[in-house]
């Protein structure tokens, strides 16, 4: 016994001098690391841990945080009417334009797939512009305008569907679509470049094989033959989708104005501004962020099991 | 066996066609639908353009025309009227944003890519949980760090100056990301062929992997662009001569609607420096994004 114990320890100091030597031989790559390691740790580890940190805390910048246990959290759920229709917006927006946002980027890539080369690289530019346009977006509050001389409004009084016009952009019933129509129109983005090139690098001959082995139309070909071959940019695509749709605020801030009419718009992020950036509780937008953090994470590891069946 | 034969010339008579499994009325009903969706995509973008080229009788015009009739840039001109008078100069503005997304793109460029180089050419103790860790970081967004980033940014001293903005930048998951997964495709033999030669890390990395990557050098750049470009840095910079373009520009989009027109010129402005960059880049950045995928 005493024998085992002794052998297991020279293993062990063995098995570590090993790892130093390893550690000793690649001191360059350390070197090489170290730079990205140290700035990535500062802006994205760091921030993390302080606001989960921060979160316990009742602080305000100006005086030394001070430790509420959780009481963060239970003034959130329980007593924040607010930052519940944040809650329940963003989840509206995410649940809705996720999804969607993230079917349409691989729709549109694999259908534009087939077409001539330039009319796919046109076609790419098309579909891509939108989601790197800047705020161009902001035109849209021209279309949506809640007078008469609004385009939209116009169009349909012309049509004869309303009488009057709709205040678009002030009545909470419009508000949530009109920024989930935009949110969609920006949707594909990065995983939509992903996409495009992955449907690019699948092997051609997988195809011949597939109709050898009685392969009839596209869809078939889509469910066993593509899909499979694409999992890693869907899992790649899904992280953008995902992070993106629950991080909404720019369209809702610049079409429904912040605050916007009975906190209709009121997302997540808008809600950690405002107490962060206005009223600089700290210690309670650090508790919002913290549970936005632990969502995204969550949502973004369920989406990845799931993925992991496709096409199998 | 005759049976077969036939069979067999069948199979292939249908593989010569271009494509076996797809249908003509297919194919039509798809052009269809990709046509009428590109011109809703792309509608806006349009209108936002001819916007801008229109002269202000035809702006408040009803019901609008969606091209401009009498096609003009007094726009712009207004826009540098307007500019000119601003408190601060307007080249100031163009100098700060330049400098930050300049500065901003080369640095992360540079300190991404040494990263990645390691990561993934080489094992080492520690390397597959740093990139782990970097993937999650994937998962979450500026948003969720945007407080504590406030309160280090002001640890260090960096607030109301650019650094503020461009040393975040240089961290960016994506970038590393990319550009590993990129990298990953360079064969070996190539750097041990260097090494072989006598070239030490920083040489092989210099000369021998860089040179091989451009593909995704342009790809790193057009998403570090598009971020600083775009970034408004309201939160962390207060002093006007210190402020970006774009921020500028909103102010002048907020004016009212005196400057209706003046506002799409700055939608336009705004947005063309992405686009085109995207534009001039895309080959080489769907080549790298072949290598995005996710890897179990």
């Amino acid at each position: 016994m005493k024998e085992y114990i002794r052998k297991y320890f020279v293993l062990r100091r063995h098995q570590f001098a090993v790892a130093v030597k390893k550690a000793k031989k690649s001191r360059n790559c350390y070197l090489f690391l170290a730079p990205y390691a140290i700035l990535f740790t500062l802006f994205n580890i760091l921030p993390v841990v302080t606001s989960i940190f921060f979160s316990f805390t009742y602080y305000n910048i100006l005086e030394s945080p001070r430790f509420i246990g959780f009481e963060n959290y239970i003034n959130l759920i329980l007593q924040d009417d607010i930052f519940l229709i944040g809650v329940k917006n963003t989840f509206l927006i995410a649940v809705i334009t996720g999804p969607l946002g993230y079917i349409a980027s691989f729709l549109f890539a694999w259908l534009i797939n087939e077409l001539p080369r330039w009319i796919r690289t046109i076609a790419v530019v098309v579909f891509y512009a939108p989601s790197i346009a800047g705020n161009v977006f902001v035109i849209f509050s021209i279309f949506f305008r809640g007078d008469a001389y609004g385009y939209v409004n116009a169009f349909l009084m012309d049509l004869g569907l309303i009488d009057a016009p709709i205040l678009w952009l002030v009545n909470p019933t419009y508000m949530l679509p009109i920024c989930m129509v935009v949110i969609l129109w920006m949707s594909l983005g990065t995983g939509f470049l992903s996409f495009v090139a992955g449907l690019q690098g699948v092997d051609k001959s997988q195809y011949e094989a597939g109709y050898m082995d009685g392969i009839r139309n596209r869809w078939q070909e889509l469910w066993f033959i593509t899909l499979p071959n694409m999992k890693p940019m869907l899992m790649f695509g899904a992280v953008m989708s995902i992070t993106q749709a629950f991080g909404v605020c720019d369209v809702t801030m610049a079409l429904c104005g912040y605050p916007s009419t009975d906190y209709a718009a009121r997302t997540v992020v808008t809600h950690l501004f405002d107490y962060g950036y206005s009223r600089f509780e700290m210690g309670y937008a650090s508790a919002i962020a913290t549970l936005l953090f632990l969502t995204m994470i969550l949502c973004n590891k369920m989406i990845q099991s799931l993925l992991r069946r496709v096409g199998t | 066996m005759t049976e077969r034969r036939k069979k067999q010339r069948h199979q292939a008579a249908i593989l010569k066609r271009r494509q076996p499994n797809r249908s003509r009325a297919g194919d039509l009903l798809i052009y269809l639908f990709l046509i009428l969706v590109a011109a809703a995509m792309v509608f806006p973008l349009v209108f936002a353009i001819s916007s801008a080229l229109k002269p202000l009788d035809e702006l408040f015009m009803f019901p609008p025309k969606v091209f401009a009739q009498n096609p003009t840039l007094d726009n712009f001109q207004d826009l540098f009227v307007t500019m000119g008078k601003s408190w601060v100069t307007f080249s100031r503005y163009v100098f700060n944003t330049v400098f930050i997304t300049a500065v901003g793109t080369g640095g992360h460029l540079i300190v991404a890519s040494m990263g990645a180089f390691v990561l993934a050419k080489y094992e080492f103790p520690g390397a597959k949980t740093f990139f782990n860790i970097v993937v999650v970081a994937l998962m979450f967004n500026g948003y969720v760090t945007a407080i504590p980033n406030y309160l280090i940014i002001n640890a260090l001293g960096w607030i109301d100056t650019c650094w503020a903005i461009i040393v975040p930048a240089f961290a960016a998951p994506i970038g590393l990301f990319l550009m590993k997964q990129f990298m990953e495709g360079l064969p070996m033999s190539l750097i041990e062929a260097a090494k072989i030669d006598g070239a030490n890390e920083w040489k092989v990395f210099t000369g021998i992997v860089m040179p091989n990557v451009k593909p995704a050098w342009l790809t790193l750049i057009i998403f570090s662009v598009q971020s600083l470009w775009n970034n408004k840095a309201a939160t962390f910079i207060y002093s006007e001569e210190n402020k970006t373009l774009v921020y500028a520009l909103q102010q002048i989009q907020s004016g009212g609607i005196a400057r209706t027109g003046q506002a799409a010129a700055v939608t336009v402005i705004v947005m063309l420096v992405p686009v085109v960059i995207f534009i001039l880049s895309e080959s080489q950045i769907l080549e790298t994004m072949a290598n995005s995928g996710l890897k179990d």
